[in-house]
């Protein structure tokens, strides 16, 4: 029998075997009082305030499981009686200042104290005197009062269970019990993400975020439920609001997940640095200027340009961190309105080969999966990707997952913090994936641990991969990879004998010259071992930014139109043409690096960049720089100076996330609603405003009075997003395909087909990087990201504790390398390639493999990609940020 | 601070895993007469456990010391017999007279046993009793 019925204070109760009494009374309805109890978290029944009696038993709801036939009462005078003395023991030691207390109004222990009508304390000791402890506030963030602690432990375990960090404890005994760090050392001196899940759980005003303080109490604040604006995690957030700035911010993955850039990273919105008035160049300065004569004379000259060199002489940069709406709007600017197809954004930077590789072996480029069903995978292969520090969310729950017993299998070169978790840490030679997953199906189809009938009844090609994974043996691989033999085939035993596997990878795959075959040999495994269209496995390309799975899906890339429906189709032009009025330019326009290199060659006159930071975020900057600085006109919309707007002829104020409505698109498909919480600064508008402005000048009307219309437009003309609309979206989100108004949406792919028909094997070789070490540049970089920062740090640079938590560019260099090169740990390095020279700080750490050195490539002060070549994947045209040759010389002072 | 390190290599060899926390603790502390911040550091690394739990029951048993102590250990009895006789004002004393004081450690324990010669203070592990203030500290200062 899986199931037990009770009686809860008279009522009838059945719930699933492993019930708590806690989770039965919620069940009936009724609310039991608790403090250390959060659904979240393992129960620890430390509180005792969730006493119930059963069979006049007293015993703590929280821990304990509902029994057949049991009787419990839930509220009676005895309970209430040892309620009462709990909370005045509680009480007694808990300083009563809730006049100037942050949670007045939102402290669970402030709303008991009430209910149970406790006006005096009646415990009062000498050892009171003697318990002061300080509070402490040595790190960016966080403010911790000890003494309004009343030691329920949901920060230690949340720190353990969810965050898998185990930063704090409980520390001394007795009555001078505290939470402690290890040491007493400053969460910043600890392995401490900073990401507040502490603060998120604690019931009282013991944990709370600096940056509230006397900024507004709880009835005060505005709640704006919204979308996280950094990662692809996309997590739901709460924008709690006080005369239009954000005192704080709630929510989060499962209702309380969050990192510390969505928790304590969104304060650059109230910078003072926002451009608010539009801004038009005159010699070497920017003037301020009205909306009416910087649209007017931005239509000018693109209309001039456009006239003269034709329309493929201008090329946009739509934006990933934009809405889908404004994505959309932007392309269907270039398309209908300016007649090209050259406009892309920087997905071609991180997952252009995943839109390719996975496109043609499954016939979808985006995640099979999604993040929640990670808990029920039973081996996880995460392989270039530092989920870590870039989807901070996802790793929380791959966590999890080993907790429970997954299997972790990690490839990467550097020593990433999932190596730590992982049963399996491969480290591959940077450029060498091809080989070990070649390697990986070799041991499979050898020991016989493939998937003969998913193969033969849903895949094709299969003969031909065989062939070519032939060759790839434990020997050659290890040859090839430096990966040990006999770790390979357990690893890939590993994997082969899952019941549900999942990879993630992101762009430790993608950004090289064969991200694409990288693709194809992730998908191939997939395929071998038939862990597609089940729950819990697939193959999960990590997207980076917010919004860069809906950028790509609004048809902001120059080879496809919104929702990936190709450009060559007659029948697809049609529609649009039909919808638009406009013909569709049919010739696949430029990309990225490409229109850069048009720029350089003198083809590209003019550019549109929304959003985009080119001048940090792509490679061989010197070539961007000589591009941008060429072209006869240039037109920014954004919402801070950058990098980029120097080069600008006319810059235009942009609204920021918080402060317009509209959709984003996660990593794993989810469409979720954006809310505006506060009007923009100054004159600054969203750039579905200002994009719809502009248009009207060219004389093709694209206004809307509200996003939603523009939504209900791309729901008609993009069949997976057919059943969206921003009514559904209100009540959550959901995940494309959602063909009609009636589809429940899709939470994970290619269930009884694939998008393509049959899964597709596609037979790879591994090659080479372009550049490789030789004598006179001997090192490999690698660039990636870090945790505190995002991207070309346009937003982050501008919040203060982040930059207080990494202020500058580093090189990760292993100590024996450091060693015979005379580098020292925090002095100068001069780091050059073939393209360019940069100085940065040298950091010692075993985190990177000899021979290997690792530059983050947020920093425009000393930015990475200078050095990065702009070699490119001949299908996906992703530049290889991760391998280029370098040279380290050690700065005299 | 190697010889710290090579302390807790040979003992953590004893006592591998996590369960052995508390006796690797011990036999640390037996060695080097406390436990540095750096030994737990070193623990927590070799152990696998993160220093915040090991900082937690080192601070949590009170056999546990993480300050260097003195070349005097001064024990004031603080049971019941020594509480009704004194002993409290006696501790006050010494705390004042030998707090600041390096050479000797201060500790406060629960009954040593010989009630009748309340209130007790045990100086090096020899007990003197009948004691007040005043008398405490010269036995204290007498043995430095």
């Amino acid at each position: 029998m899986n199931e037990v019925r009770l009686r809860i204070d008279g009522k009838e109760v059945t719930v699933p075997k492993g019930t708590t009494l806690f989770a039965a009374a919620q069940k009936a309805g009724l609310e039991i009082p608790h403090l250390c109890h959060h659904p979240a978290l393992p129960p620890s029944g430390i509180c005792r305030l969730c006493l119930v009696e059963a069979n006049g038993q007293l015993l703590t709801s929280c821990y304990h499981e509902a029994q057949d036939g049991m009787e419990v009462q839930t509220d009676t005078q005895r309970l209430r009686h040892l309620r009462r003395l709990t909370l005045e023991l509680i009480l007694s030691d808990h300083p009563q200042d809730c006049l100037t207390c942050e949670r007045n109004g939102s402290c669970e222990l402030q709303r008991y104290a009430y209910e149970y009508g406790l006006e005096k304390n009646r415990f009062v000791g000498p050892d009171h005197a003697r318990r002061v402890f300080p509070v402490r506030e040595d790190n960016p963030f966080i403010r911790y009062e000890p003494e309004k602690c009343i030691l329920c432990g949901r920060c230690v375990r949340v720190c353990e269970e969810v965050q898998g960090r185990s930063v704090l404890s409980s520390v001394s005994r007795g009555f001078f019990t505290r939470i402690s760090t290890g040491l007493e050392k400053p969460l910043t001196g600890t392995n401490c993400e900073l990401c507040g899940q502490c603060v998120a759980v604690c019931p009282t005003g013991a944990l709370t975020e600096k940056a509230r303080r006397f900024q507004g109490r709880e009835w005060e604040l505005k709640k704006v439920d919204t979308v996280c604006p950094f990662c692809g995690c996309g997590c739901p957030i709460t924008l709690h609001v006080r005369n239009n700035r954000i005192v704080r911010v709630s929510g989060g993955y499962q209702g309380f997940r969050l990192c510390v850039k969505g928790r304590f990273g969104l304060a650059f919105v109230h910078h003072p640095d926002r451009l608010k008035v539009p801004l038009i160049r005159e010699g070497q300065k920017f003037r301020e200027a009205s909306w009416e004569e910087a649209l007017d004379l931005v239509a000018a000259r693109l209309l001039a340009t456009k006239e003269k060199y034709g329309p493929d002489a201008i090329g946009g940069l739509a934006s990933a961190k934009c809405t889908n709406e404004e994505n959309y709007l932007f392309q269907k600017f270039m398309r209908a309105v300016i007649g090209t197809d050259n406009v892309d954004h920087c997905a071609r930077l991180c997952h252009a080969p995943s839109v390719v590789g996975l496109g043609r072996a499954f016939g979808s480029g985006a995640m099979t999966n999604t993040i929640e069903e990670i808990r029920d995978a039973d081996c996880i292969l995460v392989t270039g990707s530092n989920t870590t520090e870039a989807h901070p969310v996802v790793a929380q729950e791959i966590k999890q997952a080993v907790r429970r017993g997954a299997v972790l299998i990690v490839v990467d070169p550097r020593r990433i913090e999932l190596a730590e978790w992982a049963h399996f840490f491969l480290r591959p030679r940077p450029g060498t994936d091809v080989a070990w997953l070649n390697g990986f199906c070799h041991v499979l189809l050898q020991e016989g641990l493939w998937n003969k009938k998913f193969v033969e009844e849903r895949c094709e090609g299969f003969e031909q991969f065989r062939q070519a994974v032939e060759q790839y043996t434990p020997e050659r691989v290890e040859e090839i990879t430096g990966i040990p033999r006999d770790l390979l085939v357990e690893a890939a035993r590993a994997y082969g004998r899952a019941k549900n596997a999942m990879i993630f990878y992101a762009m430790g795959l993608t950004q090289h010259t064969h991200g694409t075959a990288n693709v194809l040999a992730v998908a191939n495994l997939a395929l071998l071992s038939g862990q597609v269209g089940r729950p819990a496995t697939g193959v999960n390309p990590l997207r980076g930014q917010n919004n860069v799975q809906g950028a790509c899906d609004m048809g902001a890339i120059p080879e496809v139109l919104p929702g990936y429906q190709s450009l060559l189709d007659p029948r697809v032009r049609a529609k649009f043409q039909a919808a638009w009025g406009r013909p569709i330019p049919a010739a696949p326009g430029l990309t990225v690096v490409e229109m850069f290199e048009a720029a350089r060659a003198g083809q590209l006159k003019a550019m549109v960049i929304m959003g985009e930071n080119p001048m940090v975020s792509d490679p061989q900057i010197a070539h961007v720089a000589e591009a941008l600085a060429g072209l006869e006109f240039l037109v920014v919309l954004d919402i801070f100076p950058n990098e980029t707007t120097p080069y600008a002829h006319v810059i235009l104020p942009a609204a920021s996330f918080a402060e317009k409505d509209g959709t984003f698109t996660n990593t794993e498909r989810k469409v979720q609603l954006l809310r505006s919480a506060f009007p923009p600064p100054g004159q600054a508008k969203p750039d579905w405003q200002i994009i719809g402005a502009l248009a009207q000048r060219l004389g093709y009307p694209l206004t809307y009075e509200h996003p939603a219309k523009i939504m209900e437009e791309i729901a008609s003309l993009v069949p997976t997003y057919g059943g969206i609309s921003y009514a559904r979206l209100e009540k959550g989100g959901i995940h494309w395909p959602c063909f009609s108004p009636d589809h429940p949406g899709t939470p994970y792919l290619h269930k009884d087909q694939f998008a393509r028909g049959r899964g597709k094997f596609h037979p790879v070789e591994w090659e080479p990087p372009r550049e490789t070490p030789d004598r006179e540049y001997p090192f490999i970089l690698t660039t990636g990201r870090n945790l505190w920062h995002y991207h070309s740090r346009s937003m982050t640079g501008r919040v203060e504790g982040l930059v207080e938590l990494s202020p500058e560019a580093y090189l990760e260099i292993h100590p024996a390398d450091a060693l015979n090169l005379g580098i020292e740990e925090g002095k100068g390095v001069r780091v050059s390639s073939r393209r360019g020279t940069i100085i940065v700080r040298a950091k010692l750490t075993e985190r990177v493999p000899r021979g290997t050195v690792f530059i983050p490539f947020h920093f425009g002060e000393a930015p990475a990609n200078l050095l990065t070549g702009a070699f490119l994947d001949p299908e996906a045209k992703i530049p290889e940020y991760k391998v280029c040759a370098v040279r380290l010389t050690p700065l005299e002072d | 601070m190697s010889d710290m390190n090579q302390v807790v290599d040979r003992i953590i060899a004893r006592h591998p895993g996590e369960k052995n926390l508390i006796p690797a603790l011990q036999e640390i502390q037996g060695e080097l007469g406390y436990l540095p911040e750096l030994a737990l550091e070193a623990v927590a690394q070799r152990l696998k456990i993160p220093l915040s739990r090991v900082y937690g029951v080192a601070t949590f048993y009170a056999q546990f010391r993480l300050t260097k102590p003195g070349e005097h250990l001064v024990q004031v009895c603080r049971g019941t017999a020594c509480h009704v006789r004194g002993s409290q004002v006696i501790q006050e004393a010494l705390a004042r007279e030998f707090g600041g004081d390096g050479r000797v450690s201060l500790e406060e324990v629960r009954c040593v046993g010989c009630c009748s010669l309340a209130p007790v203070v045990v100086v090096d592990g020899r007990p003197f009793g009948r004691l007040d203030p005043q008398k405490a500290v010269s036995v204290v200062r007498g043995a430095l």
